[in-house]
């Protein structure tokens, strides 16, 4: 739930800003989210646009086959934020010559929403949380080796 | 000239395997030689690539999450049933960073009758890079890199590189080489 936007003059009391780090060869980048806003006891969340090089796919959050590694997003420290949820967009299902059966993919550009609560007790100041994204890729004809990349979400609390 | 620039060569020029369409062999004189490693089997033996010299050896670089891979697979095993008494043998390289624990299931599931070995970073570095998998090499019986492919090729494409490669006499590349039993070969 959205409580506050830093866009409403003199009322943003948090601001987060996820800063993820790319590197050569990543088949799936993460741009600049859009800033959030919130207060302590809010509810704020974090979207993170995501983005699939051309003519690649990254297996969804529920891939169909066990042996794909899904898309997921994890937090290791959080700070003065408590994680929520964790919003997956819905995945297209499409079928690969190397697979019997359609697969659950992303592809293109997409956004993943994690949801944090601002601790009650959060003291003002900055503060970042840190967590992965664990991706795999492939194309049509070719795999990819497993990737994680170093996700942060810098913060303010006034 | 190293094994990434050879790749890359090959891409740029279209002399590896790939898609459906049969694309030629290295020639004789522009083949280079395999890297030679030493990796353990399930059973923790070691295995060296030069084991093998003498043979033609698919070597399958392949990982359990990778989809492609599980297509060729079964045609590998079929074509080490078919032709591993003419000279012929398959080493799946997996690399796969959960290890035997994943590797294991995985061979018993897709019944793999070849020798499977687990790969590391120093091998996929002296393969180029092993950046997409199944990356698959064709080595000729003087252990020289006939033909790479990478990503899901079609059966028949390596059926018939490999039937070549086995009907060409081991030294075609000017180089003397041993019957495979002189290095302990399978």
């Amino acid at each position: 739930m959205r409580l506050f936007s830093v866009r409403r003059a003199g009322i943003a009391v948090l601001a987060a800003a996820p800063l993820l780090l790319a590197q050569p060869g990543d088949r799936l980048t993460v741009g600049k989210p859009e800033p959030v806003t919130g207060k302590r006891n809010a509810s704020v969340q974090v979207k993170l646009p995501m983005t699939v090089q051309k003519g690649f796919h990254v297996n969804s959050n529920k891939p169909r086959e066990e042996y794909l590694i899904p898309l997921k997003l994890t937090w290791t420290s959080t700070g003065a934020l408590q994680a929520g949820a964790i919003d997956y967009p819905p995945p297209e299902v499409q079928k690969f010559e190397f697979a019997e059966m359609p697969l659950s993919i992303y592809s293109g550009s997409f956004d993943v929403v994690a949801h944090f609560k601002v601790a009650p007790n959060a003291s003002a100041g900055p503060g970042a949380a840190s967590g992965k994204l664990r991706y795999q890729a492939c194309n049509d004809r070719a795999c990819f080796a497993p990737k994680t990349l170093d996700v942060t979400v810098v913060y303010q609390i006034e | 000239m190293r094994l990434s620039t050879l790749l890359t060569t090959a891409l740029l020029t279209g002399t590896f395997l790939a898609g459906c369409a049969k694309k030629p062999q290295q020639p004789l004189a522009a083949r280079k030689a395999a890297p030679d490693f030493v990796l353990k089997d399930a059973a923790g033996k070691q295995v060296h690539l030069s084991d093998y010299r003498g043979k033609v050896v698919l070597l399958d670089f392949w990982a359990t999450w990778c989809g492609p891979c599980r297509i060729e697979i079964p045609w590998f095993t079929q074509m080490e049933q078919q032709k591993k008494d003419k000279g012929f043998a398959v080493l799946g390289v997996s690399m796969d960073d959960d290890g035997w624990k994943a590797v294991n299931p995985f061979v018993a599931e897709m019944k793999i009758n070849y020798r499977v070995l687990l790969g590391n970073d120093d091998v996929a570095k002296n393969y180029g890079g092993l950046d997409a998998l199944p990356t698959t090499f064709l080595i000729d019986r003087d252990g020289k890199i006939a033909a790479v492919h990478v990503g899901l090729a079609s059966r028949k494409d390596f059926e018939e590189s490999v039937d070549d490669l086995l009907s060409a006499p081991a030294g075609g590349s000017g180089k003397i080489s041993l019957p495979a039993f002189v290095f302990g070969g399978r």
